[in-house]
């Protein structure tokens, strides 16, 4: 498993003093922020879908596992958690989970497409402390959002961000995946966000789960990175990142936030089933630290695997440590490397002095880019189906559809 | 977020006086980590992080002490390192991580 990574030295000291993110580099007792995912089990199909959701796995964490690894991270003290899946709304006992939870001093951050968050759990949410709430929407218009997260998942969201509002609750994200189709509606997003009293949050497009098999098409041009660094750095800290776009600093200026790949240093992933990964992105085999099933629990897979051991360590070899911007990006994403099928010590396949589009180009023709064995995509068709495949959608009724569709009457 | 009724007025910025005593905020956490703590703020929900296991060691002997100044003497601050201790103190009362502690007496 150690062969994959970058090559460090071995395991040395961590410094005394310096600057935090040198600090980082060598790992917390605990991590910064964890992701949870609840349930593979998804309403929506999401064309970019970076777990592979869709169906419930069967081994899915029961509510008194869930609550024991709530108990665990407030030991450890994990002051909040990042919830998703999946929909984590459709899992029964979610709303049990969030107060016990919040009860446990572990806050919560969710993110949802909006599809449970009627009136009653917008007022719900509004009287409730030390929870956040993202709504995912991935275009300013329908067109654009429903292309890739489905026919009426733009209503969907919309509904829900107008039942938080109603219910006076605040400081609700809309949280949206730059895509080369919406990148050109950032000041729409900002807008839109606005007019909610809502936050926007925009991350960064990854090439893990199923978004491997729309990256090519919807990851941002160069000409795109530019506008969006460009457009980060006017609107500042108004606009939440998770720090996702660190590798646009190559540019020049450092965007706010810790300019550095988190992978098993501050943050990882718990998945459904249990198994914790080095981050979200990584769901694969080779970035599979353990499981909080196994003996001592989730504790002992952050203290104590070899995978984490081995990335908490400053990369000191590779291409990337010798160009000039290795400050500022770091080499990038890790998880956007692996996935593309690129070398951990080289590029990111987006970096943007543009050594990624080189290295890309150069990956021999016979490369089979790794995939995850973990899908849980919907082995049917899903109602309002994304179109950017090129998948028709199919008739919500049969009349939705005339008769005579498809049929050569010349 | 009990903001559906009345807003809730941020506390005013208080200015950091080492001749004070102060406090850990109640709502905060230390989380010990090898290079210092991390601190959270339950109730803004700000992140912040010590550098030192020496300032660390200040934040929460400051309570036990009649003034900001009197802590850092007690924890073995010297002279020279006086100015940057007062300085995050100061950082760390601006975030609200630290409180003035009305139980104190200067």
């Amino acid at each position: 498993m150690t062969a994959v990574l970058p090559s460090r030295t071995a395991r040395p000291d961590r410094p005394v003093g310096g600057r935090l993110i040198d600090q980082f580099e060598y790992g917390l007792d605990a991590p910064i922020c964890l992701t949870w995912e609840l349930t593979y089990a998804c309403n929506l199909a999401c064309a970019h879908c970076l777990s592979s959701s869709g169906r419930r796995d069967p081994n899915e964490l029961s509510t008194a596992e869930a609550e024991a690894v709530i108990d665990e991270l407030q030991r450890m003290q994990v002051f909040y958690v990042n919830v998703g899946g999946g929909e984590p709304t459709v899992r029964p006992d979610f709303w049990h989970l969030l107060d016990y939870a919040i009860g446990h001093d572990v806050g919560v951050k969710f993110s949802t497409n909006g599809i449970k968050l009627d009136k009653t759990r917008a007022a719900q949410l509004a009287r409730t402390d030390y929870v956040d709430v993202q709504i995912s929407l991935d275009g300013a218009t329908a067109e654009v959002n429903d292309r890739v997260r489905g026919a009426g998942s733009y209503a969907t969201a919309i509904r829900a961000l107008e039942n938080l509002a109603e219910a006076g609750m605040k400081d609700f994200k809309v949280s949206v995946v730059v895509t080369r189709e919406n990148a050109g509606q950032l000041d729409a997003f900002k807008e839109l966000t606005d007019s909610f009293g809502a936050q926007l949050r925009i991350t960064r497009l990854r090439p893990s789960g199923r978004g491997a098999d729309v990256w090519d098409q919807l990851h941002p041009t160069q000409a795109q990175q530019r506008e969006l660094y460009n457009w980060l750095l006017a609107n500042g800290v108004g606009v939440l990142t998770g720090d996702s776009f660190f590798h646009l600093s190559a540019f020049g200026e450092a965007l706010p936030g810790l300019n550095l790949c988190g992978a098993g240093r501050v943050v990882c992933l718990i998945d459904p089933v249990g198994d914790v990964y080095a981050c979200p992105f990584a769901i694969h085999e080779n970035f599979l630290a353990g499981n909080v099933r196994d003996e001592g629990g989730f504790q002992r897979v952050w203290q104590q695997s070899e995978l984490f051991a081995d990335l908490r360590n400053p990369q000191t070899g590779g291409a990337c440590t010798k160009c000039a911007h290795f400050d500022a990006c770091r080499g990038g994403c890790m998880a956007a490397k692996f996935f593309t099928g690129l070398p951990l010590d080289g590029p990111d396949p987006e970096c943007v002095q543009g050594y990624g589009e080189s290295a890309l180009a150069a990956r021999d023709l016979e490369l089979v880019t790794p995939r995850s064995h973990i899908d849980h995509s919907h082995s049917g068709p899903v109602r309002g189906q994304p179109t950017l495949l090129g998948i028709p959608s199919i008739p919500s009724k049969i009349c939705d559809e005339s008769p005579l569709a498809g049929l050569d009457l010349r | 977020m009990t903001a559906a009724v009345t807003p809730v007025e941020p506390p005013a910025e208080v200015a950091f006086d080492p001749a004070r005593p102060w406090r850990r905020a109640r709502s905060v956490a230390l989380r010990p980590e090898p290079f210092g703590a991390l601190v959270y703020h339950f109730g803004n929900r700000k992140l912040s992080f010590l550098k030192s296991k020496t300032l660390v060691a200040v934040v929460e002997a400051l309570a036990d002490h009649s003034s900001a100044n009197a802590t850092l003497a007690a924890c073995g601050v010297t002279e020279a390192q006086h100015p940057a201790y007062v300085k995050a103190l100061a950082d760390l009362a601006r975030s609200q991580m630290i409180e003035p502690n009305p139980e104190g007496t200067p």
